[in-house]
């Protein structure tokens, strides 16, 4: 056995355990945490296939954002764990079975000799100093420079939607309009009122003794 | 020596394991989108495998783009998650059967 082969089956072992934690785990975070693990072990398998750029974009971009954004969630919501746990091994015989047969039926389709996946050849070794990134950029920016953009306006429609579904307006909060502020005018904080000068009265006993003292 | 068949059907088995997921976990939202995240991930083993074998980049810009609608979708599904458990208290699926304006 290569040492590709051994590096294939040990990571697809950790990959095919962490998956089956991800879902069947107690705990949210600790589901979260499992589909880390999952992840990591993909972009490894993705090395193997010499898809350099996406192995690292795998650890970026999930494992990075938007794991951290699953982990986030679900440290701030409270959830009762218990109800939501009701009958969870109610539907495995049904679900096991379901996912048995899709298996079974992948396996059997792509090991049939009619599917003559055998003839795929692994792609020739590519020089060392070629670059999986400089490849991806060069079809990004040329052939599909179009769909590049539409992926990036999609971005940007996730971010103002995310932002306003979530926004919202506290009743208790206490804050000044600003425009409110820049509208002021001296008239309205200030106001000059003429008093008309009153003589004190002499006479009396004590106001005379605080002007001796 | 590794075929393309050894990275498809690990991707057969991934898809598999979401699903029995998606079936297990049906009342909690949150694990119910990491089942999704895990059957995009099964996807693009697919489209990688075949890329390798194929000798063919265009595979991996499928993936590039998977991605990205990918993270786009997780966040406004969280978003919309957290909306529905401040206004519910809940994030069980059951508890979601009214759709009033």
């Amino acid at each position: 056995m290569s040492f590709q082969a051994v590096v294939f089956y040990v990571l697809s072992l950790i990959l095919i355990v962490a998956a089956f934690r991800v879902v069947t785990a107690k705990n949210p975070v600790h589901a979260a945490l499992y589909l880390v693990l999952a992840f990591f072990t993909a972009s490894g398998h993705w090395l193997l296939l010499q898809a350099e750029f996406l192995a690292i974009a795998l650890v970026l971009v999930y494992v990075g954002a938007v794991m951290v954004l699953f982990l986030f969630v679900v440290m701030m919501l409270d959830i009762n764990i218990e109800k939501l746990r009701e009958g969870f091994w109610q539907n495995f015989p049904l679900a096991g079975t379901v996912a048995l047969v899709m298996v079974a039926e992948m396996v059997l389709i792509l090991s049939s000799p009619e599917a003559n996946l055998a003839g795929f050849k692994a792609g020739a070794a590519v020089a060392a100093d070629a670059s999986n990134v400089r490849e991806l950029g060069r079809q990004l920016y040329t052939v599909y420079l179009l769909p590049f953009e539409a992926a990036a306006v999609v971005l940007l429609v996730a971010m103002v939607a995310a932002i306003g579904i979530t926004m919202r307006k506290r009743a208790d909060s206490k804050y000044i309009n600003p425009a409110e502020q820049v509208r002021v005018r001296r008239n309205d904080r200030v106001r000059v009122v003429q008093v008309q000068a009153v003589k004190p009265e002499a006479d009396t006993a004590s106001d005379t003794n605080e002007q001796q003292a | 020596m590794l075929s393309l068949t050894h990275f498809l059907v690990l991707a057969g088995i991934l898809f598999a394991i979401s699903v029995l997921g998606i079936f297990l976990n049906r009342k909690n939202l949150i694990i119910l989108l990491m089942a999704i995240e895990l059957m995009l991930l099964a996807v693009n083993y697919n489209f990688i495998a075949f890329s390798h074998y194929l000798s063919d980049t265009a595979g991996q810009i499928f993936v590039f783009f998977i991605l990205t609608v990918a993270a786009a979708e997780s966040a406004i599904g969280l978003a919309i998650l957290v909306v529905l458990f401040r206004k519910l208290d809940s994030i069980n699926v059951e508890d979601l059967g009214s759709l009033k304006g």
